[in-house]
């Protein structure tokens, strides 16, 4: 822990690399006070329903375990299997077994956000499977924004453990009262042995927002990690650039995203998989419009070893203003690598238009159809209540665009 | 009824009809003939109202309004829909939604319909996406029997279609059309045939939807006049044994006179 004081000493002015700067000044670290609940359903309406548009359900009803941090306070944290542990970092950093976790994957001193993740950690959960457990309802986590001005400190670990199975939507969500805010979240993911984890993310956060997220997975022999973003709501400044590293034979990724650039939100969103064993396999899908904001789309792929297999697959689409860029990176590092991209950046096509219009639709019903094809995609291997979390988080993009 | 005047329409920079007049009165099947490039693709396409289509003079009317200059969802609604020979595709759309999209009433059931141009399988695939020159047909007529339209315009609806599958996109046709053979229904066939309102205009190349869809008339468009008009069967058999170089010697003593038809060439 001593070391990793020092170097998050040493990084507390480092600029990250990509993204504009933050002056971590302007924002308080000092939380209100909440104080914990015993069911979720205590939970003020207010923020319940703040909780449901990002996924996470007060009812409980579908899922096997909650974890919900008000500000800088764990307020809930339970599970409701057996082989599911579900707690706040705080609480887990008091156990030996997590330090072979903690900041094993993300580096301390990467930039001033992972350095005050350290050095002014709120709180953040740990979501693990015990070996063999298939936990096939989601957990689902929530990080809730409510107080104005704050810099919401958090560190997620996740762990599949050797042959289980693990689901995890976390909604990220922001109060109406917040004009600024600054969250910076800190996600190592562990899929182990024959392990399989799939990681849903809905960010829902306010106009005035700042968030800077920083995640590392590592994905062992026979595991499978399937990674899903959504960001559709309007927010000042996003950058992240998750990045997972597939160490074992056979190791699969995915990475889904879907974007919307509102006007005055910058969004800076990448995708990096480095495929370093035999067999392994990756995808990088990215679906993006801008509505009027800036939304830059990275995705590097690297193939390390001989007869590793990936795809990148960024589509973007240009609404009403705004600009999109589109940066797919392939890099092969072996012979007998097998990777691809495809990149589109356009507009509507007309003749879609038309042709829905001359079935009966209106002009905007057309448009709004298009659009709503454009942003599902279908999630193989993801439980049935995500992908329909997923769908209606879509079915939202008409309100959003249109 | 449809009824087109002295229709003249451009395409860019392109004069692509130059004159056409068309009446289609309830329950009459016509059948488009014309060599490739004459407009016949572009006349159906102003009926349906791209607007890329620019109506220069001339009237369309249909069922007495004027539809000269009216959005093409509007002309939807009124009961004009068109089978398309190449429609694009439209990812995340499925085939189901597209077929409920064109049941305005939403009183169909999706299932019944594609069974019966056996197109179950493609209810989940996205529309038009991937999909063959048959294909595309029979998800053209599954719409079409959804939306069911007055007035029909198909696109070549016979082309790309397997020996496998004419029957049964010609049958498909016949019905939409109110033309296939329904025997000891309580009508007569008189009664029935009289009780047609439906309205077609097909174009075809190949003339095999004609053993399927008994046309009344035909109609022949070259280089964006309209030619000829008379029996269908008897145009196609002209077609068929001397090429569309017959049709122009008649023009002459038809509508239009043949020395204002060759000056335009």
């Amino acid at each position: 822990m001593a070391d990793f004081d020092d170097k998050a000493r040493e990084a507390k002015e480092k600029k990250a690399a990509l993204g504009p700067d933050i002056d971590l000044e302007t924002y308080c670290v000092e939380g209100e006070c909440h104080l914990p609940v015993e069911k979720l359903d205590e939970l003020p309406q207010e923020d319940k329903e703040l909780m449901l548009k990002a996924g996470v359900d007060a009812s409980e009803e579908g899922r096997s375990g909650s974890f919900v941090q008000k500000d800088t306070t764990a307020v809930y944290a339970t599970s409701l299997m057996d082989g599911l542990e579900v707690m706040p970092i705080k609480e887990a950093l008091k156990q030996d077994w997590v330090n072979e976790y903690y900041w094993k994957l993300v580096p301390v001193d990467q930039d001033k956000f992972t350095a005050k993740a350290h050095t002014d950690l709120h709180n953040g959960y740990v979501i693990r499977t015990l070996p063999g457990a298939k936990v096939t309802f989601p957990v689902q986590a929530c990080l809730y924004l409510h107080q104005d001005a704050l810099s919401q400190n958090v560190h997620n670990l996740i762990i599949a453990s050797e042959d289980s199975e693990l689901h995890v939507i976390t909604g990220c969500v922001s109060g109406a009262h917040v004009n600024k805010g600054l969250h910076v979240g800190i996600s190592e993911f562990y899929v182990k042995k024959n392990a399989k984890l799939s990681f849903t993310m809905i960010h829902h956060w306010a106009e005035g927002m700042m968030v800077r997220p920083r995640s590392v997975g590592v994905v062992e022999e026979g595991g499978l990690f399937l990674n899903n973003y959504i960001c559709m709501k309007p927010l000042k400044s996003l950058q992240m650039y998750p990045t997972t590293r597939l160490v074992g034979r056979g190791a699969v990724a995915r990475f889904y995203s879907l974007l919307i650039g509102h006007p005055g939100s910058e969004l800076d969103v990448g995708g990096r998989i480095l495929l370093s064993a035999p067999e392994t396999r990756a995808e990088i899908i990215a679906r993006a419009i801008s509505n009027g904001g800036t939304i830059i789309n990275r995705g590097h792929l690297a193939g390390d070893v001989p007869g590793v297999k990936a795809h990148l697959e960024c589509r973007g689409l240009i609404l009403k203003g705004g600009d999109i860029l589109a940066i797919p990176e392939l890099w092969g590092k072996a012979e007998g690598v097998e990777m691809s991209h495809e990149a589109a950046v356009g507009k509507i096509n007309q003749e879609e238009i038309l042709y829905l219009m001359s079935r009966g639709l209106s002009e905007d019903e057309a448009t709004a159809t298009i659009v709503r094809g454009f942003m599902s995609v279908e999630i193989p291997g993801l439980p049935s209540e995500l992908q329909a979390q997923i769908d209606a988080a879509v079915a939202q993009t008409e309100q959003e665009v249109m | 009824m449809l009824k087109i005047e002295g229709l003249q329409v451009r395409l860019g920079e392109k004069e692509i009809l130059k004159h056409v007049d068309l009446e289609i009165k309830p329950g009459e099947v016509h059948i488009l003939f014309g060599p490739n490039g004459s407009g016949k693709t572009s006349l159906l396409m102003t009926i349906m109202g791209y607007p890329q289509y620019q109506v220069m003079s001339g009237k369309i009317s249909f069922k007495g309004q004027d539809i000269t200059h009216m959005p093409v969802n509007e002309r939807a609604k009124l009961g004009i829909g068109m089978s398309y020979q190449r429609p694009p595709t439209i990812h995340g759309l499925k085939t189901r939604d597209m077929v409920r999209i064109c049941d305005s009433s939403k009183s169909k059931v999706v299932e019944d319909l594609a069974a019966e141009v056996n197109f179950t399988d493609f209810l989940s695939r996205d529309i038009n996406a991937g999909f063959s020159g048959g294909e595309i047909k029979r998800s053209e007529l599954l719409q079409l029997m959804a939306q069911d339209p007055d007035l029909m315009l198909f696109d070549e609806p016979e082309s790309g279609v397997d020996l496998e599958n004419i029957t049964l996109i010609g049958n498909s046709i016949a019905g939409l059309l109110q033309r296939n053979f329904l025997a000891h229904t309580e009508k007569t066939q008189k009664q029935a045939h009289r009780s047609r309102n439906k309205m077609g205009l097909i174009i075809t190349h190949t003339g095999y939807i004609l053993n399927y869809v008994p046309a009344d008339k035909g109609q022949v468009l070259y280089d964006g006049v309209m030619a000829c008009r008379g029996n269908p069967q008897e145009i196609f058999q002209t077609i068929s044994h001397a090429g569309y170089q017959e049709c122009i010697k008649c023009c002459g003593q038809l509508q239009t006179p043949l020395t204002e038809i060759q000056n335009s060439l």
